[in-house]
This record gives C-alpha cells, sequence and structure tokens, in this order.
C-alpha cells in the first residue's frame, strides 16, 4: 500500500477535481460505503441479538408461551445460584490450563515451523491436521478412544491408559484441557510461524556475531519480538475458551456432575433444557462482559499496540 | 495508471454495493416468507402437513412404512417427514414450536412436556374429536395410556407405538458362572454385588452420562420402598415432596450401591444413546442392566447369540425388604404421543387426523411393532402374540404384556412426567447423587426448590 500510492495520489487527485465536487468527499464517500455490508451483518447478527438476550434477561419466557417481564427476579435468582460461581471457576480453571499449555508448546513449534527446511514444511501439513476436524468429530473420537471398557486402554492391555477418564471430576477436567489443547495449537502455532517469519534476519545475525546460541536468541529476539503475537494468540485463546461449547458438550455434557460445565453449558442447559431462557439470557449477558473486560484487559497489558513491533526494537 | 485506480475503486465500490444490495435482498425475501410461515405455523414449504419423529432402528423403519403407506393413499395431501436423533429432537421441537415453526403432527412422551404446550396454547384439544368421531380408535387402545395424555381433563394427544416397562435384564451365563440365582429382592442384589466383582464381572450396567439412565434406579427405588404415592405427591406439587422419610432412604440405598461398586467401572461417562451400556450386558462384562423394554430389539440383532441363544433373562424390578409399595408396580412410557399443532392450517389438521386415525395404530403397524419384539399400545396385541413363532420373541413379548397389564400402578418416567424446568433440575442432581457429590439431603434440599415450577 505504502509503496504504490504516492505516485497514484497526485493523478487521482487531478482527475476526481476535474470531474466533480472536491477530492475529500470523492475519497471518504465510497470507503464509508464499502463498511456498509460489514457494519450491516454486525448490526444484524451482532448487535440486534446482544439487545435482545438483555432484554430476555429481564423477563421470563419459557420458549413457547408469551414473555412476561420479570424485573430484577432473573439476576438476583442467577447471581445468588451456587452453580454460577462453580461454573466461572470451572471456565477459568478451563481457560488458564489451557492457556499454560498451549502457549509454550505453540510458541516452540510455531519458531521450529518458521525454518525454511524442506522436512519441516512437511511436518508442518501433519501438524495442522487437527485443524481440519469439527471439535464435535474430535469429542466423539475421544469419547470412543478413552471408553473405560470398549476403549483404547482396554483394548491394548494398557492399564495406565485405561482410567475413568470421562467419569472422574479431576481427570474430565484434564482431559478435556488436553483436547482443547490438541486442537488448537496447530491455529496457535501458525500464528507464530507467521509471526517469527517476520523477525528481520539480521538481528539473528548480529546476535551469533556476539556469541549468542541457540537458546541465548530464543529467549533475547524471538520471544521479545513476538510480544504482540503472543498478545494475539492469548486473546483469541482466553475469549475463545469463554464460549467453548461445542467440544465439552459431545464429550461430557458437562459432566461428571458438573465438573466441567462452563458457562456457556450452563446457559445452554438452563435456556434450551430447563426451558427457563431469563435466566440463561443472564448467563449470556455475563459472558459478553467478561469476554468484553478480558480483551480489554490483554490490550492493556501489550501497553499500545499502535507502535509496529519492528519499529520498537 | 489512471483507468486502473478508477477501476479497482469502481469495483470494490461494485462489490461493495452488491453484497449489500444481496444482504438486503435476502432481508426482503425472508421477510415474506416467514410471515406465512408465522399464520400457519408449519413452517415447511408449500404448506403441506409435516411430521418430525425419531430415528433409531426398529421405531425408524416403521414410523417410515407408516408414512409411506399414508401418502401411497394420499398424493393429494402428502406427509413432509423431518427425522431426528433422540436428544437432538427434544432441543429442537422446543425452540421450533415456540418459534412457530414445528410440525404439525408433534410426536412426544407426553406428560410434562405436553402440559407445557397446552398451557402455550401450541396444541389442539383432540377430546372431542376422539370421543365421538374416532370412538372406536380410542378404545382399542390401553385406557392406562391416556393418563400421560390428558392435561386439565381433556385429552391432548393420541398415544401410539408402543408400552415400555422399565426391566431388569440379566445374563443368565454370568449367573451360572458364580453359581447364583437371580435376585428375588434388594437384599440379594447388595449381596450379589461381592460375588460379581470378585469374578471381575460388574454387577450393573449403567449408561450414567445420559442420566435418565440413573433415574430409572430411584423410580424403581422410590416406588418399592415408599409406594407409588411418594412421587405422586411430589408429581403434585405437595411442599417438600423429596424430603419424604422413604424418598430419603431410597437414595441412602442408592449411594450405599454406588459405594459397593454395584455399577460398571466408568458408569458416568457411558451413553446410552450409543447403546454401550447393552453392549456391556451382552458382552458378558455386566451381568445385569435396569433398561427399558426398547432396548430387546438391539440386543438381538446386535448381540450375537444373546438372545438367540436364551442367554437373556429379565424380571420385574424386585421388592425392597420391608417396603410398602406394590412389586407388581412398573415404570416407563406408557406410550408415546402424537399431537396435533393448533397452528396448523384447517387442511394441515385435517390430513394430520387422518394420518393419525388411519395409519399409526392398524394392522400393518401392530403387527410390525410385535414382530420388532414390542407391545403396541392397543389391547388386539394380546391376540398377536400366539401368531409369534420364535420362542424367545413370544417368552419375551408375553413377559412385556404381563408386566403392562398386571401393573397396579403404571407410572410414566419422571422426566416426561414433571415439567421441563423440574426434569433438568431432576438429572443434573440425580447426576451428582450417583457421583457421590451431594449427599441424599442436599439432593431433597434441591430438588423441594423447584416442585411446582
Amino acid at each position: 500500500m505504502t509503496v504504490t500510492a504516492p505516485p497514484a495520489a497526485p493523478e487521482t487527485g487531478r482527475k476526481v477535481s476535474s470531474g466533480a465536487g472536491s477530492s475529500g468527499v470523492g475519497r471518504s464517500g465510497p470507503v464509508a460505503w464499502m463498511v456498509l455490508p460489514a457494519l450491516v451483518l454486525f448490526i444484524v447478527f451482532g448487535v440486534v441479538p446482544l439487545v435482545g438476550v438483555l432484554l430476555l434477561s429481564f423477563t421470563q419466557w419459557d420458549g413457547l408461551g408469551a414473555i412476561h417481564n420479570a424485573g430484577l427476579s432473573n439476576w438476583k435468582s442467577v447471581l445468588s445460584d451456587s452453580q454460577l460461581p462453580h461454573s466461572i471457576l470451572v471456565t477459568f480453571e478451563i481457560m488458564i490450563l489451557s492457556w499454560l499449555v498451549q502457549t509454550p508448546m505453540s510458541l516452540l513449534l510455531g519458531t521450529f515451523l518458521a525454518g525454511r527446511q524442506r522436512y519441516r514444511a512437511f511436518l508442518a501439513v501433519l501438524y495442522f491436521i487437527p485443524l481440519l476436524l469439527s471439535s464435535a468429530a474430535i469429542a466423539i473420537t475421544y469419547k470412543a478412544l478413552l471408553d473405560p471398557n470398549f476403549g483404547l486402554g482396554p483394548g491394548l492391555h494398557l492399564d495406565f491408559l485405561t482410567q475413568d477418564w470421562l467419569g472422574r471430576s479431576d481427570l474430565a477436567v484434564g482431559v478435556v484441557i488436553f483436547i482443547v489443547s490438541w486442537q488448537f495449537i496447530p491455529f496457535h502455532s501458525l500464528i507464530y510461524q507467521g509471526g517469527v517469519r517476520q523477525i528481520p534476519t539480521t538481528m539473528y545475525e548480529a546476535a551469533s556475531i556476539d556469541g549468542a546460541g541457540r537458546v541465548r536468541q530464543f529467549f533475547s529476539i524471538t520471544v521479545p519480538q513476538l510480544k504482540y503475537t503472543i498478545i494475539t494468540s492469548s486473546t483469541l485463546m482466553v475469549v475463545g475458551s469463554l464460549t467453548f461449547f461445542d467440544l465439552i458438550f459431545v464429550l461430557t455434557a458437562g459432566g461428571p456432575g458438573d465438573a466441567t460445565r462452563v458457562l456457556a453449558l450452563d446457559m445452554y442447559k438452563r435456556g434450551f433444557m430447563s426451558n427457563q431462557m431469563g435466566p440463561a439470557s443472564v448467563i449470556a449477558a455475563l459472558i459478553v462482559l467478561l469476554g468484553l473486560a478480558l480483551a480489554l484487559l490483554l490490550r492493556r497489558l501489550g501497553g499500545s499496540a499502535t507502535a509496529s513491533q519492528q519499529e520498537g526494537a | 495508471m489512471d483507468p486502473m485506480t478508477t477501476s479497482r475503486r469502481t469495483f470494490l465500490g461494485l462489490v461493495g454495493g452488491g453484497a449489500l444490495a444481496a444482504g438486503l435482498g435476502a432481508c426482503g425475501s425472508s421477510g415474506p416468507q416467514s410471515t406465512p410461515g408465522s399464520t400457519t405455523g408449519a413452517g415447511g414449504a408449500g404448506g403441506g402437513a409435516t411430521y418430525w419423529f425419531l430415528t433409531g432402528q426398529p421405531q425408524q423403519g416403521i414410523r417410515e412404512a407408516q408414512v409411506k403407506r399414508f401418502n401411497d393413499a394420499n398424493a393429494d395431501s402428502k406427509l413432509k417427514t423431518t427425522e431426528f436423533q433422540n436428544d437432538a429432537f427434544k432441543a429442537k421441537i422446543k425452540t421450533a414450536i415456540g418459534a412457530g415453526q414445528g410440525p404439525t403432527l408433534i410426536w412426544g412422551w407426553g406428560g410434562g412436556g405436553l402440559k407445557a404446550y397446552v398451557e402455550a396454547n401450541q396444541v389442539e384439544d383432540l377430546t372431542d374429536w376422539l370421543t365421538k368421531e374416532q370412538a372406536d380408535l380410542k378404545n382399542s387402545i390401553f385406557p392406562s395410556a391416556f393418563t400421560a395424555a390428558t392435561v386439565n381433563g381433556k385429552i391432548y394427544a393420541v398415544p401410539g407405538e408402543t408400552v415400555t416397562p422399565i426391566v431388569l435384564f440379566y445374563d443368565k451365563r454370568a449367573f451360572e458362572k458364580i453359581g447364583a440365582e437371580p435376585p428375588q429382592s434388594w437384599g440379594d442384589i447388595m449381596d450379589l454385588v461381592p460375588k460379581f466383582n470378585d469374578k471381575g464381572i460388574a454387577p450393573f450396567s449403567l449408561g450414567g452420562q445420559s442420566r435418565w439412565t440413573n433415574m430409572m434406579w430411584l423410580e424403581f427405588l422410590f416406588d418399592r420402598i415408599g409406594g407409588s404415592e411418594v412421587f405422586q405427591n411430589i408429581f403434585e406439587g405437595k411442599k417438600d415432596g423429596w424430603s419424604d422419610p422413604s424418598a430419603i432412604k431410597a437414595l441412602e440405598e442408592m449411594q450405599k450401591l454406588i459405594k459397593a461398586n454395584g455399577f460398571v467401572k466408568g458408569f458416568s461417562s457411558i451413553t446410552a444413546d450409543s447403546n454401550a451400556d447393552q453392549a456391556l450386558l451382552f458382552t458378558g462384562k455386566a451381568a445385569m442392566m435396569l433398561h427399558g423394554a426398547w432396548t430387546y430389539g438391539n440386543m438381538k440383532s446386535s448381540g450375537g447369540d444373546f438372545v438367540t441363544g436364551g442367554h437373556l433373562g429379565y424380571m420385574n424390578f424386585p421388592p425392597v425388604d420391608g417396603g410398602k409399595g406394590d412389586p407388581s408396580d412398573t415404570v416407563g412410557n406408557p406410550g408415546q404421543y402424537m399431537s396435533i399443532s393448533s397452528k396448523a392450517t384447517d387442511a394441515e389438521k385435517a390430513t394430520a387426523k387422518k394420518f393419525i386415525a388411519n395409519n399409526t395404530l392398524d394392522d400393518a403397524t401392530v403387527e410390525a411393532w410385535v414382530k420388532s419384539g414390542n407391545i403396541p399400545v392397543v389391547k388386539s396385541a394380546k391376540d398377536k402374540l400366539s401368531s409369534i413363532t420364535d420362542k424367545n420373541d413370544s417368552a419375551w413379548l408375553n413377559f412385556v404384556y404381563d408386566t403392562a397389564a398386571n401393573a397396579k400402578n403404571f407410572a410414566q418416567s419422571w422426566d416426561q412426567a414433571l415439567s421441563p424446568t423440574q426434569a433438568e433440575t431432576l438429572l443434573d442432581n440425580i447426576a451428582k447423587l450417583f457421583q457421590l457429590s451431594i449427599s441424599p439431603q442436599q439432593f431433597a434440599t434441591n430438588m423441594n426448590a423447584v416442585i411446582g415450577q
């Protein structure tokens, strides 16, 4: 863009001024119009449902009959329900632990895959396979593999694999984190791979002249240079895990008991299984608020995002 | 250069404008479509009558055959069908009906779910039609099947399909291995548990992740210990109904069995939809299983020689020593139910009524149900039993018929009888009870909080 702009700019300016109106109007008019399709989609599918959910959270509705005004009673009942802190706790447990597993792994894999060697390109293709599968398919597959009676462990007579993986509360949370990581590490590796390739090779050359080894280069050049990539990837992980639903729903349905009932599942159960759209909308509104707060927090942690990465170095 | 930039701009503008126009066009065309949809309520294109039902053999094939016979005979008013998997159906049908996009014929389990439809004025009152125009059809059906179809004294659904009590299945080979007899009482069950565990056989198979599977145990224990009135009180909304001493005792007995490793390892991650619980029984990994009569067909077709070789045993749930319940009582589904959407057009309603009257309990259907190892909800089913030549099927069908017909009280499954709100809280707490993460007292407190909701 910046390269092509200078020669094009005067010519366009002349043409527009010779045509009709001032160049300012001529420029911003079509550009503003181009925003419209995205804006309309965002309003119709983003803002309108959001307002709808907020309104529903103050009503009583079973999904079938008439909608009645309920005032603040839904908010009061949900906020005083002991299920809510539990769901928030499980959500954050899965969020934080899966971040802790995914970030270092994707960072290392991404750095490794950024190398231009042929075998790495080949490995990269293999690593990305989990990304091609739908969450439901992954959940069904793992459910079959982890079955305590007909799964992988009993089939191969391996005792350490023959656990009640999805039937014990502590193990079930671990399994969910493992599968989430298995599924999303490829995606985040891809982001890091792109980030690492953006780092100018001159830095590494300078570092090796100064006598820095591979490990030193990784911590002193790669990681600091990837600061914004890490923030982007973390935002996606954190905000994404707030709405995590499909995999857990198919894998454990929130069980055993309520051990893996994250906020999104709690919302679904209240709304579509108990027919209580009001309380479900309260949870939905809470998820939106939490998501916004977390995204803002991560942006703050990243400092001013306007400064370019390479200029900062 | 000059025409290049202009054309690129124009191009982008056109693309943006085109996308916008397409977006607006979509809004415009979806508007008129949804308006007649919400007034007719049928939701289907072309306005014909629609019917949604469940997948899963052998039921699915019988339902498909019914519709085919109807459509062949009524080329001008065909019935359109959509098939759903069980859990997906439960979620979809509620939202669809609420949005005015439900089918003309609403298939269901009656009870609390039907009551919710009635309260929202979504289903037709069929009392007059059944008692006047279709008196023969009404009289041919087991009277007990109408309880779950009746709300405030009016009939809103026609019972159809099959009577499916919950029974205790067992593997005769497993009992031979430990040299024991099938249990005659709850005490026997508790005594059998360590014997089976010593031989490396799980005493009971259970698909605990489905939750309603666990519920069947409580249904029987409540009945056997405290009699049918314990749940009847809860159903009628009596305050603190779940704290009845018999209820607490039943919950305690339940947890005793779980703590004694009465259920197969990993039961809380096994689902009933995948039939893995049945597989545990017919592969010899588990000795007994409490399950619906509808599982017989699958165990016969998937279980190798388990059924055909005469290894499958079955009995009604045994009594609990000192319990007040009648040992002939049973629970389960007294039938499946078909209602007609009140939002459908008169023509669609007429088609639906014609289908119910002519094709849901006709001779071909009754025969198909009996052949598949099920007892249809009609009195004439008994006469068909003598025509069954397979001795295993014949013994099984007579057992199911007698269990259903001789039951002093045939209770409807709790999650179907209660309102959806209570049912979900119930299933949720049952899962926690089986996980031993709440005590019987906490269970009762949690459940009392939603009584009558």
